[in-house]
């Protein structure tokens, strides 16, 4: 019901009925002023629950909002805003919310006690998984995924400031603007959709004015100060190292295209303000769950700030002042007060309505809804009719992120609350109800004496004027739980009940974290925010000690649900991972070529000619090319490290194993790198371009981890060293040009002609490519006659163009990554695929690469026992019987009569191909003592594809073993 | 967790590679044994408190710096270029 008629409303659903709200306005508030009671089905037993608070601690109205693949579940009503068109749906109900299949559950409910699936599917072992985890998942629960690919935008965000002050209510607000005054970069962040607490909340008067109107003026001069950012919708989830906070802000308002849901913020703070408030916490009497049962707080906070009256006839019942709050105000709103129950025997109250002191609530009545509850008093018991009960247990300070980094908070006997203990994030402070000062004139100095302290430490200096406002006392005398039989309900969300508590207690989990994963109290999506101290309470009780000593659990972030979504935002999917391209990528895609990745470059995998069906015709052709013609492939991926400085060659000598210093000016040589622990880091070419100028080549994937790489070497380990590296990988498009007629090509477009005796094999130096200045190295990864022209990128892409037209003409064309690993394995160049990480130069055969003469990186390490010998797996080559018998890599290598069992293996494959040149499969392999073993034939087995074959063991050059091709 | 660069100012620790001990500063002489050997490569303390590590400015200045920091309470208390600190 509305106390008022609304200027506008809006239309949204709920399980499918049209309901009018206000825009903004809570959902719950809503519902509670369509009479909407009944809202949810609780987690375990499918209670009937209703609307209990007003906002982000909310334990029973869990809604899910939207259909299909926007389906977001476990929404609290309390805290969605509502929109015209707002779907809105109850969980964990069927058929409907009102006739529930599921509630059977709560007449078995003595057999479903804490720990139930502990003691009960313990046997047989195998019927867990598949029967009684499926059964209780479906009987359990809250709302359910979709299942489908969110198709939402979230966002993540960076921001940093001198002081972040959370939460705006009274000591928020003061905060921010004393720190706002002094200079300071504030941050103000409340997760409301308006600042202001409870100040919008409650009844109240400042400086002989309406609270809200200071609240209004207050966000006027903070929103008008260039230094203060005020983000509201934001709640702050987390604390972490050096002054860094997490904070989800949802954005306003329905979805809307082009504009994120959420957004994940990190903040880093120089200083931080923590004025979070405090929460409600409820008494546990029985049968304390009917809708209708609420916070006080909350009853209070619907008729002020909505307008909205959660019932007809409210009783009230607390163990403190501040819940005569909620009498004196729905008096004012004009809404019935059938009682007013204080639990205190000397509370001292007066008002025109009845009042029960040392009174108990004992029983209530009502299915879908609260219609009476049962008292008693000094003066015996009584049933009185009621729709809504207000309940006050008294506050607990919000102290959560004051224990994110193994913080715990200090019990405070006169509050009987938990409250921060100093210090127990470095660099944040706390004021106002979060720091156990409950009344408005309290917060306000807190929140003033506080900032002017960090602003201060900050340099600056900052005045305090304080508006005069309500300094009430707030007397309480603790009482938990009500005496007495039926269940009394404390983790409403998780329905943990008193009575599972002592017996997590009598079943000897006293801990106050062995009782939380016994019962599993606060384990629910709202983390006990509201029910934990009352369980703890409890638990003391039953275990004969006290609160301090019981302690609470620990609070970990985050303070709300935070969505996967959110957090992985711009991660979904290819997310901002970044794409390389060459300069032939559009020469490339434009002629078919199937593009694979390789680290974040696109490189083509072949290019189809018309005809072709299959992959293996395109790769064998352009094998042909390379082997007959002349093929061409981009090479620009490839890392390119320019090296100067008087050292240069020394860093080289140092590097790699073998020696660089003898390398004449303009000569190629191939280099292998170690890491110091003596296994292979990559493998290239350098090429010395001056006396003090090289240039060196790494394999793709490792292009980053080399110049790092050298980097340490430079940096660390021989800063003696005068030497520069940089990467020059992206200005230069580079070209392999290889085949026969690779020099008849390379001569129709460089500016001089080549001769075999001016560019030997091994030769590099500059040369003119059509008039631009470019590069020329006579180096072949395929062992033909070959070679690799660079020029400055804005080139590459014509250069390309050109290149392939004039292979064609020529009989060859262009040849892809599958072709260039056919060629090099049967030339046995290795790749990562055979330097892995775990294979040392001997296994490879290059121990004679490393130089006796010098130390290099690695050199001592690489000859430790264990790493040399018959016992290391060797590369070997491997060669299948003929061309219908398929090797795969991955396979594992046997003795050829011995039992194809792990502890049997000898080696693996780490390379095949098909080689049309040989007409066979052929592999590359690590092998036990596999150079002795040349000629020998071995079995291979590929257990997962289920391939067995008998393969020779051979040299792991295949073709052309002396080389000769590349040479003339 | 964020990482005073000599070259860049306090920087989030992303833009940073990790490496290991600062112990990779002192590479043993090539005929120092497999003992030495093997406690530069391999053997590594464990300690909770202060450390002393290296950290690369991988997508920031390229500086390698050995920074000072404690594993318990997570303060960072500053970093140096590893170049100075090897002179």
């Amino acid at each position: 019901m509305r106390l008022q008629k609304p200027e506008a409303t809006v239309t949204f659903t709920f399980d499918g009925r049209r309901i009018k709200g206000v825009a903004g306005e809570p959902v719950s508030a809503a519902l509670l002023a369509n009479g909407i009671k009944l809202v949810a089905r609780s987690f375990k037993y499918h209670r009937p629950r209703g609307v209990m608070s007003a906002g982000s601690e909310e334990q029973n109205a869990l809604v899910t909002v939207g259909r299909g693949a926007q389906t977001e579940p476990n929404l609290r009503a309390t805290t969605l805003e509502v929109a015209e068109g707002l779907e809105v749906f109850s969980q964990n109900a069927w058929p409907s919310l009102r006739y529930d299949m599921m509630a059977v559950n709560d007449f078995v409910s003595p057999f479903l006690a804490a720990g139930f699936y502990y003691k009960t599917f313990m046997w047989p072992r195998s019927f867990w998984e598949k029967l009684y985890e499926p059964i209780i998942r479906r009987a359990a629960g809250l709302g359910g995924l979709s299942g489908e690919t969110n198709p939402d935008d979230y966002e993540k965000a960076f921001a940093f400031c001198d002081v972040l002050v959370i939460g705006a209510g009274p000591a928020g607000l003061m905060a921010a603007l004393t720190a706002g005054r002094a200079g300071a970069d504030v941050i103000l962040a409340d997760e409301d959709t308006a600042m202001g607490g409870r100040l919008l909340r409650e009844r109240e008067d400042m400086d002989g004015k309406p609270a809200a109107e200071w609240v209004a003026a207050a966000l006027a001069e903070l929103g008008a100060m260039k230094n203060v950012r005020l983000m509201t919708r934001t709640t702050v989830t987390g604390a972490y190292d050096q002054g860094t906070y997490g904070a989800l802000e949802r954005v306003a308002g329905p979805r809307q295209t082009g504009k994120p849901l959420e957004c994940f913020w990190r903040i880093v703070a120089k200083r931080a303000i923590l004025c979070a408030g405090a929460l409600e916490r409820p008494i546990a009497f029985p049968n304390n769950d009917r809708p209708g049962i609420m916070m006080a707080s909350a009853v209070r906070a619907y008729v002020n700030r909505w307008g909205v009256a959660p019932g007809k006839a409210v009783t009230i019942f607390g163990n403190n002042d501040d819940a005569h709050r909620t009498a004196r105000d729905l008096v004012a709103a004009g809404i019935k007060v059938a009682a007013l129950i204080d639990s205190r025997d000397d509370a001292k109250v007066s008002g025109d309505y009845p009042i029960y002191t040392g009174g108990q609530v004992t029983a209530t009545k009502g299915r879908h809804g609260l219609e009476s509850i049962t008292i008693t008093h000094s003066g015996g018991t009584r049933t009185i009719r009621t729709d809504c009960l207000a309940m006050s247990g008294g506050w607990n300070p919000t102290v959560h992120l004051t224990c994110h980094m193994n913080g715990r908070p200090t019990w405070r006997e006169d509050i009987a609350s938990f409250v921060p203990t100093p210090d127990s994030i470095p660099g944040l402070v706390v004021a106002g109800a979060c720091n156990g000062a409950f009344s408005t004139a309290a917060c306000l100095a807190e929140g003033a004496a506080v900032a002017a302290d960090v602003a201060q430490g900050l340099g600056l200096n900052a005045a305090v004027t304080l508006p005069a406002a309500d300094d009430g006392a707030y007397a309480i005398t603790p009482l938990w739980a009500v005496p007495g039989k039926g269940r009394k309900w404390i983790d409403f969300q998780n329905d943990v009940h008193v009575k599972d508590i002592k017996l997590a207690a009598q079943e000897n989990f006293r801990s106050v974290e062995h009782m939380k994963r016994y019962t599993t109290q606060g384990m629910a999506p709202d983390q006990g925010k509201s029910s934990n101290v009352v369980a703890l309470a409890v638990l003391a009780d039953a275990t004969g000690r006290g609160i301090p000593e019981t302690g609470t659990t620990t609070f970990r972030p985050p303070y709300v649900p935070v969505s996967i979504a959110s957090m992985g935002a711009g991660s979904q999917g290819k997310g901002f991972a970044p794409e390389r391209f060459t300069t032939s990528h559009k020469a490339t895609v434009d002629r078919g070529a199937p593009m694979i990745e390789a680290g974040l470059w696109y490189r083509p995998s072949y290019f189809p000619v018309q005809g072709e069906t299959h992959w293996r015709q395109s790769c064998d052709r352009e094998v042909g090319y390379v082997r007959n013609t002349v093929g061409i492939c981009d090479v620009s991926t490839l890392g390119k490290i320019d090296i100067q400085g008087p050292d240069a060659a020394t860093l080289l000598d140092f590097v790699y194993t073998n020696m660089f210093s003898t390398l004449p000016v303009g000569r190629v040589r191939y280099g292998l790198m170690l890491r110091e622990d003596g296994h292979v880091l990559d493998d290239g070419t350098t090429a010395r371009l001056g006396a003090q100028h090289f240039v060196m080549t790494t394999t793709t994937a490792a292009a980053g981890l080399v110049m790092r790489h050298l980097e340490f070497v430079l940096q660390v380990l021989r800063p003696d060293l005068d030497a520069k590296v940089i990467s020059v990988t992206e200005q230069w498009a580079q070209f392999a040009v290889a085949g026969p007629q690779a020099r008849t090509l390379l001569n129709t477009v460089l500016d001089q002609e080549l001769t075999d005796k001016d560019w030997p094999f091994m030769a590099c130096g500059p040369v003119g490519v059509s008039g631009v200045q470019g590069r020329l190295f006579r180096i072949s990864f395929s062992g033909e006659h070959a070679y690799e022209v660079a020029v400055p990128s804005r080139y590459g892409e014509s250069l390309f163009r050109l290149l392939v037209a004039q292979a064609e003409v020529m009989g060859g064309g262009p040849y892809g990554m599958e072709a260039l690993n056919v060629l090099r394995i049967e030339k046995g160049f290795i790749t990562h695929a055979e330097i892995h990480g775990r294979t040392t130069a001997f296994d490879i055969g290059f121990e004679r690469m490393v130089s006796a003469k010098k130390d290099c990186i690695g050199k001592a390490a690489a000859s430790r026992p264990g790493l040399l010998g018959a016992g290391r797996q060797q590369l070997v080559g491997l060669r299948a019987k003929g061309a219908d018998h398929v090797l795969t890599a991955g396979a594992h290598l046997f003795e050829k009569a011995a039992q194809e069992v792990r502890t049997n293996s000898q080696g693996y494959v780490t390379s095949v191909c098909y080689s049309p040149t040989l007409d066979t499969y052929l592999a590359l392999a690590f092998l036990e003592n596999g150079r002795a073993r040349h000629g020998e034939v071995i079995k291979l087995r590929d257990h997962l594809r289920n391939i067995t074959e008998e393969v020779e063991v051979c040299d792991p050059v295949f073709f052309d073993p002396t080389g000769g091709r590349a040479r003339g | 967790m964020r990482i005073p660069c000599p070259n860049c100012g306090e920087r989030d620790r992303r833009e940073f590679y990790y490496q290991g001990d600062a112990v990779a500063l002192n590479r043993p002489a090539p005929d120092a044994g497999p003992q030495a050997w093997d406690d530069y490569i391999h053997n590594r303390d464990n300690p909770a408190g202060e450390t002393r590590d290296i950290w690369f400015h991988e997508a920031g200045c390229g500086a390698w710096l050995v920074v000072e920091r404690n594993t318990v309470t997570h303060a960072v208390h500053g970093a140096t270029l590893a170049g100075l600190v090897k002179r």
